[in-house]
């Protein structure tokens, strides 16, 4: 260890490790991961929200997962709690569908409506 | 960077281990394994989480799921149901963190709520085997900026601003002691670490070393800096395993990333340090029992002064501190002096780490700020007393310390308010006892300690502390005088007065501090042969109340040494108190409470 710079910097790589393990408030993003989610393609969803989050070096933002959200057609989904905001929720996601939704909702804070459950329903 | 969406930690500390902990964690990689979960989920060995009573304990994050006392079929189900499927597996759930169907953080729980924790802030949230999870959590950012923006004194002055008082018995102000090592003459200056954790029941030391090593390294380097030493050694008992294990290996982790070694920071400082490890002799905790023993001598007190500052391990200017002590530092130099000195008492600032043990629902390890009451110590992080018993007293400071009876259940926990007491602080055990400790029993449990303990040099200590416990079995067996009571506590007062070290000088303290708040326990004990608490098997007898004999004849058939007596269905059973041996078989098994003991 030859600077403090140094010992910084490899703290900064080293909090991605233990982010998740702070308490931490702002967003989350709930995936439904019950036999239905799971068996219509949840975990690459959930793997590709997890890998955006990082990539993107967002605070406060955890995700994390659930049982059966109750819409079992609709899967896979999952629903970002933001505070203050009303809960959204995405349905039908792929890999691709959640990193957009990532840049777009929890980035700059654009909900993308074509995915919700309410577009669906209409 | 591998990602990970749920972090599975387990404990790994001595309590939990001893419950199959490290099964677990096997378990939960077998697991992890076979379902093709090893990329999505990380399994992290930690150390203490402090609610050993719970344990073995897992969380699992993101959610926090705080599930206790788990047996190695649990991991099935949660692997099963929780990493699988995202269902938390409420019923294995510690029991206050799920309440109403909700599941609460756990620093809402009653045991965690009023913890402040700073020597233990790491512990049960870091891997201590990954340097870079210490680092993570600002790990070795206090040494850094020690070395590259700070003077040596300007570290002290911060050390004594923040009212910090050494952690390992005494509470000798640790600033001072950092400025009078500083100031001693010397070519070469030692620092040491009093790993030597011996109070029976106590583990804050073990559970700081298994859970944060590197905190302890970190500290011991800043200390260096300060006072102008290059070596340093920490002391730590061989019955300490994992402790140990872990130390080593968070020193070789240091070593390699050149956090100890030559020209640390970029900076001329360099420091080492190696561990010495002790045998397990209670004296060894005596800081100059401890020097010699590092030199490699045997392990016995010698006069103070000079004392170590001036002249110590190889008669050479040592700063001697325990591992609590240490363990706070690092915070004191990010957060300042102001912020350490906000918490707490007038005169004792910071928190301090118990081991809570004895009739206490939470047994564990705690954090709370100075200035907490025995109460809230005892009743909302302890949880209170088991089968709703009344509380009698606690024991604080181990065999050095004394008990602390009910009336001063609300006194605020500082150094000088124990003191006061007839107790004291000591490196923090807390041993809680209800209304079926018999306080005589209790004095002779520590002193029959202290006497096994006591190294010998001293003639008031060796043989006094002897004859002082031959005195408690008397009285113990109904065959005290009053006489006996006079003469106890001039003996007592002998042996303070007249011992050289610690141990000597504070082994009557338990006798003394029963003595002074429960003489009518010892009184009943010598005029009326009675045990109050139904402890001592001398004075006890059991006995068939008439009424209540059903005459189902379950206690005959109980007792080992045949010494009840009565006819099935027709008469009342009566025990033979001459061949009792007061084994409480029967009153145990006797369905009616037809048998008392008294």
């Amino acid at each position: 260890m030859k600077s403090l710079e140094e010992l910084r910097k490899l703290r900064k790589e080293s909090l991605d490790q233990v982010d998740m393990r702070r308490s931490g408030k702002g967003t989350r993003i709930v995936v439904g991961m019950a036999t239905c989610g799971i068996s219509s393609g949840a975990r690459p969803v959930m793997m590709a929200l997890v890998e955006e989050v990082k990539k993107r070096n967002l605070q406060d933002v955890t995700v994390t997962q659930t049982g059966c959200i109750g819409a079992c057609r609709l899967e896979p989904m999952f629903e970002v709690y933001r505070t203050g905001e009303e809960k959204v929720t995405y349905v039908h996601m792929d890999a691709e569908k959640a990193k957009k939704v990532v840049t777009e909702h929890i980035v700059n804070g654009k909900v993308v409506s074509e995915y919700t459950i309410g577009a669906y329903e209409k | 960077m591998e990602l990970y969406r749920s972090h599975i930690l387990v404990c790994g500390g001595t309590g939990c281990v001893s419950s199959d902990s490290l099964k677990i964690e096997e378990r939960f990689k077998e697991l992890i394994e076979k379902n093709d979960l090893k990329d999505e989920a990380k399994v992290v060995k930690t150390g203490c989480f402090g609610l050993c009573e719970a344990g073995p304990i897992v969380i699992v994050y993101p959610e926090g799921a705080f599930y206790s006392q788990l047996k190695v079929e649990d991991v099935d189900t949660i692997v099963a149901e929780h990493l699988v499927k995202g269902r938390i597996v409420t019923d294995l759930l510690y029991k206050e963190s799920y309440q109403e169907g909700e599941m609460q953080s756990i620093n809402d729980v009653g045991f965690y709520k009023k913890q402040e924790r700073v020597a233990l802030r790491n512990c049960g949230v870091i891997n201590p085997e990954v340097i870079e999870e210490y680092i993570a959590y600002d790990g070795y950012e206090a040494l850094g900026r020690v070395l590259s923006e700070m003077k040596p004194e300007e570290v002290i002055q911060i050390v004594k601003d923040s009212g910090l008082r050494g952690r390992g018995g005494g509470g000798f102000p640790t600033g001072l002691k950092w400025e009078f090592t500083a100031k001693a003459e010397g070519d070469q200056k030692y620092i040491a670490c009093n790993a030597d954790e011996g109070d029976p029941g106590a583990f804050m030391d073990r559970s700081v070393l298994e859970g944060d090593p590197h905190v302890v390294i970190e500290s011991m380097a800043i200390a260096g800096y300060a006072v102008g030493a290059n070596k340093g050694y920490v002391y730590v008992r061989a019955e300490y395993p994992i402790a140990v294990n872990r130390l080593q290996i968070a020193i070789d982790q240091a070593k390699e990333m050149g956090l100890l070694g030559e020209n640390i920071f970029g900076t001329d400082f360099s420091f080492d340090m190696e561990i010495r490890l002790g045998a397990g002799a209670f004296v060894c905790g005596e800081e100059t029992a401890l020097i010699k023993s590092i030199e490699g001598k045997r392990g016995m007190p010698v006069p103070r002064p000079p004392f170590p500052a001036v002249k110590g391990l190889f008669d050479k200017p040592t700063l001697l501190n325990n591992v609590e002590t240490y363990a706070n530092i690092p915070q004191i130099i990010l957060r300042g002096a102001e912020w350490f000195a906000s918490i707490g008492t007038e005169k004792s600032k910071g928190t301090k780490v118990f081991a809570l043990a004895g009739k206490i629902n939470n047994t564990g390890l705690l954090e709370i700020p100075m200035g907490t009451t025995l109460r809230e110590a005892i009743y909302d992080v302890g949880g209170g007393i088991p089968g709703g018993k009344e509380f009698k007293a606690v024991q604080t400071g181990g065999p050095s310390g004394g008990c602390i009876p009910a009336a001063h259940i609300d006194t605020p926990i500082d150094y000088d308010n124990l003191i006061e007491l007839g107790s004291m602080m000591g490196s923090g055990g807390m041993i809680v006892l209800d209304e079926d400790n018999c306080m005589v029993d209790i004095a002779r449990f520590f002193l029959d300690f202290t006497v096994d303990e006591s190294c010998g040099k001293c003639t008031p200590c060796r043989d006094g502390t002897k004859r002082m416990l031959e005195m408690l079995d008397k009285i113990a067996e109904g065959k005290g005088t009053p006489a006996d009571l006079a003469k106890l506590e001039t003996l007592a007062k002998t042996i303070k007065n007249a011992s050289l070290c610690g141990l000597g000088q504070t082994a009557p303290n338990p006798v003394l501090s029963t003595l002074d708040f429960f003489m009518d326990e010892y009184e009943a004990h010598v005029h009326d042969k009675r045990c109050p608490a139904g402890v001592c098997k001398a004075l006890l007898n059991y006995i068939v109340i008439e009424d209540k004999c059903k005459k189902c004849g379950i206690c005959a058939a109980k007792c080992p040494v045949d010494c009840i007596s009565g006819t099935k269905g027709k008469t009342v059973y009566h025990i033979d108190t001459d061949k009792c041996i007061k084994c409480n078989a029967c009153l145990e098994a006797c369905p009616f409470d037809a048998i008392k003991k008294g």
